[in-house]
């Protein structure tokens, strides 16, 4: 045992072990706080939860659903980027491929499920936030935040719909992007966008409206799938990851998770 | 009130008795001493689940279909290639020069013995030289120049007895360094 013994204390003094865990043993309380907050992951719990917090019928922990089926999508579709081109040679050629010959067909469907359960979840979090009325203040900023990111989880979910290239995806996309020339003073057919002009010439058409800017075009093409994919693979994400950071750290600095203040 | 068990009830399954399953039970919580197995069980079930996972986005990885050019591939008859001349006809597509001489043919695969880029034929100077480091290779596939350690490789060679054409096969590669030029798939008697 006194060998064993030496060689625990050979692994817990090296330079290694210290570099990594720099508190060592947390054998007394000063130490044991120092280790939690000088770890990234232990941190980030809550030094107290109460107890409505972790009670599912209060909670039916839909915001941590969310979180999860995000984490689903981002690891799932993060594999899919190894098979897909997003051109429109390849990219319905590439779905099929994903499905018949790629390793584990099964992981476009996960993503595709995953999508929609996201979006389920995300409605339910917020039907149920609303319930418990705890968008209240203090936490109406976090409210705002919370909207935008269920508008985020739609815009993933109306960029991701482009990407199969199949009719669906190319006449629902067509039908979705006509819904931004009624964008006020953005769209050619939106309200006040008739006022912009400059004598005659308006300065709101469908060479520089929303629409256009959205499809990269006056009609569903190359350029738009580009344009979905990358807004769905990196612009989309990176906004929701950021404000998610905000959304969660809110939750802790307005008081907790839910139940009354 | 009573003891009667209704249809709606599940007969109780008891526990071993002092087992820590019939603390937890007892006590509705976990307890001191079930702690250890709630535990253990949870770390055996993360271990297998990012095991799992691990797995799977591991095989991911490795796609089940290739889009490459096939290894074999018939290159015409031996009539069709000139004497003394290195043909590029099937460079681009397989990575392969046919080479005829007066008296035989053999297929060398265009990959630089030093760093794997693709030598250039220059007919001018009668050698292949590579464009990335400087190596250069005579017409038979032999070094002479720059960091290449070994000559080209040669790819089987064969004809195909049905119809008379050449077949070569790239997934069968001759050394020279290791004395399997004379082997017989390595070149064509003509």
């Amino acid at each position: 045992m006194a060998n064993l013994k030496s060689v625990q204390d050979g692994i817990v003094n090296s330079q290694i072990w210290k570099s990594i865990f720099r508190v060592g043993i947390p054998n007394t309380n000063r130490k044991r706080v120092l280790a939690v907050l000088g770890s990234l992951i232990l941190h980030l719990h809550p030094v107290k939860v109460r107890r409505s917090g972790v009670r599912m019928s209060y909670t039916w922990c839909m915001g941590g659903t969310s979180f999860f089926l995000f984490l689903v999508e981002t690891v799932t579709g993060l594999l899919l980027m190894f098979y897909y081109r997003p051109t429109i040679e390849y990219a319905f050629t590439d779905i099929m491929d994903l499905r018949e010959q790629a390793p584990f067909g099964i992981m476009r469907e996960m993503h595709r499920w995953g999508a929609h359960a996201m979006v389920i979840a995300v409605w339910l979090h917020m039907f149920r936030v609303f319930m418990t009325g705890s968008y209240k203040p203090p936490r109406e900023f976090n409210w705002n935040v919370g909207v935008i990111l269920l508008v985020l989880t739609l815009l993933l979910s109306f960029t991701g719909y482009l990407l199969p290239w199949d009719q669906l995806a190319i006449w629902a996309i067509t039908v979705g992007s006509n819904m931004a020339r009624a964008s006020p003073g953005a769209g050619t057919e939106g309200p006040m966008s008739s006022l912009l002009k400059l004598g005659d010439v308006p300065l709101i058409h469908s060479g520089d409206d929303a629409r256009f800017a959205l499809i990269a075009g006056k009609s569903i093409g190359a350029a738009t799938l580009l344009r979905f994919y990358v807004l769905h693979c990196v612009v989309i994400p990176l906004a929701a990851g950021f404000l998610m950071a905000i959304h969660f750290w809110r939750v802790r600095k307005d008081g907790g998770i839910s139940g009354p203040l | 009130m009573s003891e009667e068990i209704t249809p709606y009830q599940v007969a109780p399954k008891t526990p071993l008795a002092g087992s820590a399953a019939a603390e937890i039970r007892e006590q509705g919580e976990i307890t001191r001493r079930s702690f250890p197995f709630v535990l253990t069980a949870a770390w055996l079930l993360l271990t297998a689940a990012v095991g799992g996972l691990a797995s799977i986005f591991g095989r991911f990885l490795f796609p089940n279909v290739l889009f490459e050019p096939v290894q074999k591939f018939k290159a015409g008859l031996p009539g069709d290639y000139s004497v003394g001349e290195v043909d590029e006809r099937w460079k681009d597509k397989y990575g392969i020069w046919i080479v005829r001489t007066e008296d035989s043919m053999y297929a060398l695969i265009t990959i630089c013995t030093h760093l794997g880029c693709t030598p250039n034929w220059l007919p001018s100077q009668n050698k292949f030289k590579c464009p990335c480091h400087g190596s250069g290779y005579y017409k038979t596939g032999i070094n002479f120049e720059g960091p290449a350690p070994r000559p080209l490789e040669r790819a089987k060679i064969a004809i195909d007895t049905a119809d008379g054409q050449i077949l070569i096969d790239k997934s069968v590669a001759f050394h020279q360094e290791r004395g399997e030029w004379t082997h017989p798939d390595s070149f064509l008697k003509l």
